[in-house]
């Protein structure tokens, strides 16, 4: 936290990938760190030469020596590439190890039962789908802390990146396919949520408040959202899904069975009816499009 | 009949679009009016337009790079004010729509028309002077990429006043580039700009690998080519290697746009991952091809100013070729957010970093060179020590987002931004003004004002760290690229810092502006006389500055890597040749000028669906090159007289320069 300070203006709070709130980002910025210092061992002799070097050799400094034919020495040689070589083999462990173990697709084990969440990206924001509780909602994702989020992410529109930058890993949503996010906040707060990839016209604007509260507080939000007026049937998702900004945030008290796939459907008739099942055990292929299992 | 074109195309609404578009007009009306006021239309029809000389298709190139790099930092200025204004309540100046037309054209503009132009018209004006050739191997091939790389930038620039320029940012990505989330003409533009630049690249790229390969001087084996040789040959290959994935995936693209198919749509089959595939299968090793030539620049530079030769050589070349080979099996590291499993990322992502070997060798091989030597801190050599310092650190930022891990919060944020501005700032723009200032006596005649150069360094060496660094805090704030507006007001400060930085860099463009006319001012007593201003070590400083048209009256023999330094050891630099010989060369052509017209205008009524002046100008294109094949009457004699009559001018120049150092002494 001090170093942090010492090296940015304003504090650490504002710098969010080094003020992560939960263990994904925990571990996302330990790679960071690591890396950067591992890199040190090479940047800074590099620094140091870069002034040494021409400071000592200056032309105007007839005292140093100079050498106009030396241009090879095998011991400086077997250096240079053997350094940086250590090196990179250390980082390639590291990020062996780290990302397998920061795979998006992994569930987080905590022992207690994930929350399953739905998201659609939309021109231009967010549907979160609670499938269990069977409510939605937009442009604002509430869970409780300490509970592993299992997200499954597609797309009503183009490409859009989905990111909590303090709950760490972002992922792309696209349409016609599903891709796989599992979170999880170890403290309550209200979180920053994002698209990290152009959409068009809204794209700045789509941005939702990721809230994590305590069980209780959760509990609570779910019944009020079931007591909304709003609920999402077809005819108002269709509306819905108009492009928009500034989608002000919409709680729906009930959502049509299966909203999630019908919209993956729209664009990919062979798609599943349950197209996370395939993907629970992680490190087989991700991606599976349609084409693929209608085969 | 105008496909469609109307009048609506043209935005008069916008007062910042017809202000720059006002801007633009009159500068070229200015232009136009001073060269028919000096009446210097024929010379420049006879000499430069119609010209197959490749150094100065090499000046035509670089002038083509200056005047694109003005637009593209007019788009940075919008960027960097927009944000610099747009947080929280303010939306700043700027609406989305043409907020994402400044990024889109900016990228595109300063990648396809700064770096490819600047890094080829260094190419044409030193390759074929390093390996002791008269020309390059196919000379009006030469000029038609020239015409063509100008006619695409061309219709960058009239995107600005008749329609749009595309809203999809530079990589154009599917879905949001199909034609259903971008139905304007803004996208076609940048399709075909980016087509008809293409294929001038790729047919740059087999003129180079061919006259490297096939033209070199008798004894310049591979191992003793100059180092940015060794690198123009490996950009080369990258480039006969991926610009036609490039032209296939624009093609697909162009279909789902034309004629409804579905290579990347949403739906019906379409993927649109493929697309990012195809686009970074090009766009990596394309870093590579706009970085290595500015390696080999670095290389030269430093050997030459520190009076040795470059510190391993071997390794160097091998370092090159890893790095040529490497820059292919990376590209799915723009995308590890994908999906795509840990395995699959965790290759892409070692790939990456094993890059960071060869070029870490690199820069212990620059340090190496100046070690025990004698520097000379010229401009050339400011901005190598610049590019040192600050490529370390965008390399180390390089080889963290190669680290999934890292990237799945870093991805899209704008400390990739600042990584890759890192990159392509200090590591290719440097090299090429450093090359800039290091070949202008040679292809001009005389040196280029110090003081005015390194002025114009530390402004860019400055405003880059002001510019730069606040971007990559404001990427580890979480702040995404891209946004024409935010609410998060702690990034504001940042982002005016970073404005400021951008001005500083503007001073610097100033100063370099300065640096020419005063230098133009003194050419007088800026004279290169000698041909070898700095005390060069390869081919290109044995001759007269500006060179002959035919470069060598007698082909050069070669006996080490630093071919003149060795000469002039043993004492046989200028020797007189016992005779000369008549000299055949190339005859200037007006066909390649003909072709980027007519490429220029296909393009246009591409964009705009004119298809019956799309199939004219096709034709046109088709014909010119069929009369031009037909044409037995491409080359003309210097006759041995007149090359006698031209070197000896070169050797009274030598006996002037001789004289005039005598006095002072050494």
């Amino acid at each position: 936290m001090s170093l942090c300070t010492a090296f940015f203006l304003g504090g650490c709070s504002d710098i969010l990938l080094f003020n992560p709130k939960g263990p994904i980002g925990d571990a996302e910025r330990f790679v960071i760190i690591v890396s950067i210092a591992l890199m040190l061992i090479v940047v800074i002799p590099v620094f140091i030469m870069v002034f040494l070097f021409p400071r000592k050799y200056r032309a105007s400094n007839i005292k140093a020596t100079y050498m106009p034919n030396w241009s090879r020495s095998g011991k400086i040689e077997l250096v240079i590439w053997l350094v940086p070589t250590i090196i990179i083999t250390v980082l390639g462990i590291l990020i062996w190890n780290t990302t397998h173990r920061l795979d998006p697709y992994k569930p987080i084990d905590t022992g207690v039962k994930p929350i399953s969440i739905e998201v659609v990206s939309l021109d231009w924001k967010w549907l979160f789908i609670y499938p269990d509780q069977n409510i939605a909602t937009v442009n604002q994702l509430v869970f409780p802390a300490n509970v592993p989020l299992s997200f499954r992410i597609t797309s009503d529109t183009v490409m859009t990146s989905f990111f909590i930058p303090q709950l760490g890993s972002q992922i792309y949503a696209m349409a016609g396919m599903q891709t796989r996010l599992h979170l999880l906040a170890d403290e309550p707060g209200v979180y920053a949520g994002q698209n990290q990839q152009l959409s068009g016209r809204g794209y700045a604007d789509m941005n939702f408040k990721a809230i994590a509260a305590s069980r209780e507080e959760y509990e609570a939000w779910v019944q009020k959202v079931k007591q909304s007026a709003d609920k999402l049937d077809l005819a108002r998702y269709e509306k819905l899904q108009k492009p928009s900004s500034d989608y002000p945030v919409s709680h729906f008290s009930s959502v049509k069975p299966d909203l999630f796939v019908y919209i993956m459907r729209k664009y990919n008739e062979t798609m599943d009816m349950n197209p996370g099942a395939m993907n629970e055990e992680s490190g087989t292929m991700h991606i599976k499009t349609g084409a693929l299992e209608g085969s | 009949m105008f496909g469609k074109l109307g009048l609506s195309a043209i935005p008069y609404h916008d007062p910042i679009v017809m202000g720059a578009v006002g801007g633009s007009i009159l500068l070229a009306v200015v232009i136009l009016a001073l060269i028919t006021y000096y009446r210097k239309w024929t010379i420049l029809w006879k000499e430069w337009l119609t010209s197959v000389d490749h150094k100065r298709i090499g000046i035509m190139y670089i002038i083509l790079a200056l005047v694109m790099m003005l637009r593209g930092l007019s788009d940075a200025v919008m960027i960097r004010s927009q944000q610099a204004l747009a947080a929280g309540m303010s939306h700043g100046f700027l609406p989305p729509d043409h907020f994402n037309q400044v990024f889109s054209a900016h990228g595109t503009i300063m990648i396809i028309f700064v770096a490819m132009p600047f890094m080829v018209g260094l190419m044409n004006i030193v390759i074929p002077l390093q390996i002791g050739a008269r020309d390059v191997a196919f000379p009006f091939l030469n000029s038609v990429s020239l015409w063509l790389t100008t006619a695409a930038a061309l219709l960058v620039m009239v995107s600005l006043g008749v329609g749009e320029f595309s809203k999809a940012g530079w990589s154009g990505y599917a879905p949001l580039t199909e034609l259903k989330y971008s139905p304007g003409t803004g996208v076609d533009y940048w399709i075909w700009a980016f087509q008809i630049a293409g294929v001038g690249s790729l047919m740059t790229s087999i003129n180079f690998l061919v006259t490297i390969l096939k033209m070199r001087a008798p004894g310049m084996t591979l191992m003793r080519m100059p180092i940015f040789v060794w690198t123009v040959l490996c950009t080369a290959v990258l480039m006969v290697l991926s610009f036609p994935v490039l032209t296939v995936a624009l093609a697909m693209l162009t279909l789902d746009r034309y004629l409804g198919m579905h290579f990347f749509t949403n739906s019906l089959g379409g993927n649109m991952m493929m697309y990012a595939n195809l686009f970074w299968i090009w766009g990596h090793p394309e870093v590579y091809i706009v970085v290595l030539p500015a390696f080999g620049i670095f290389s030269e530079v430093v050997a030459t100013f520190s009076g040795k030769p470059l510190f391993g050589y071997t390794s160097m070349v091998f370092a090159t070729i890893a790095i040529m080979v490497l820059s292919f099996s990376v590209w799915l590291h723009h995308f590890f957010t994908m999906g795509a499993s840990p395995n699959v990322n965790i290759f892409f992502g070692i790939t990456t970093m094993i890059i960071a070997v060869p070029t870490g060798v690199k820069v212990f091989n620059w340090l190496f060179t100046m070690y025990r030597g004698r520097i000379r801190f010229t401009t050339p050599m400011f901005w190598t020590l610049g590019f040192i310092m600050t490529f370390t650190i965008g390399g180390m930022t390089g080889v963290l987002l190669a680290s999934p891990p890292a990237d799945y919060v870093l991805h899209n944020s704008l400390f990739l931004i600042a990584h890759f501005h890192t990159m392509l700032i200090t590591g290719s723009l440097f090299g090429y003004l450093a090359g800039y200032a290091y070949w202008f006596p040679k292809a001009i005649g005389f040196t280029l004002n110090e003081k005015w150069g390194k002025r114009t360094f530390w402004s860019w060496l400055i405003g880059f760290c002001l510019a730069f660094i606040p971007l990559y805090v404001l990427g580890l704030m979480g702040m995404p690229r891209r946004m024409v507006h935010y609410d998060n007001l702690a990034w504001q400060p940042y982002l005016i810092i970073a404005a400021g930085g951008l001005a500083v860099i503007l001073i610097g463009v100033l100063c370099q502006t300065i640096q020419l006319v005063v230098s133009i001012k003194e050419r007088h007593t800026a004279r290169d006389l000698t041909g070898d201003p700095w005390d060069g070590r390869t081919l290109e400083w044995t001759m007269a500055s500006p060179p002959a048209v035919y470069n060598f009256a007698t082909t050069p023999e070669v006996h080490g890597i630093d071919a003149f330094t060795d000469m002039k050891e043993k004492g046989i630099a200028h020797q007189k040749p016992d005779r000369y010989h008549d000299i055949h060369m190339p005859k200037n052509t007006a066909s390649g000028f003909v072709n980027g017209i007519l490429s220029f205008i296909f393009g246009f009524a591409m964009v705009w669906y004119i298809w019956w002046l799309a199939a004219i100008s096709a034709l046109g294109m088709l014909v010119a090159v069929i009369i031009r094949s037909a044409d037995d009457d491409t080359e003309y004699t210097v006759p041995a007289a007149e090359v006698e009559r031209i070197e000896n001018l070169h050797y009274r120049e030598l006996a002037t320069a001789a004289a005039m150092s005598r006095p002072t002494g050494d």
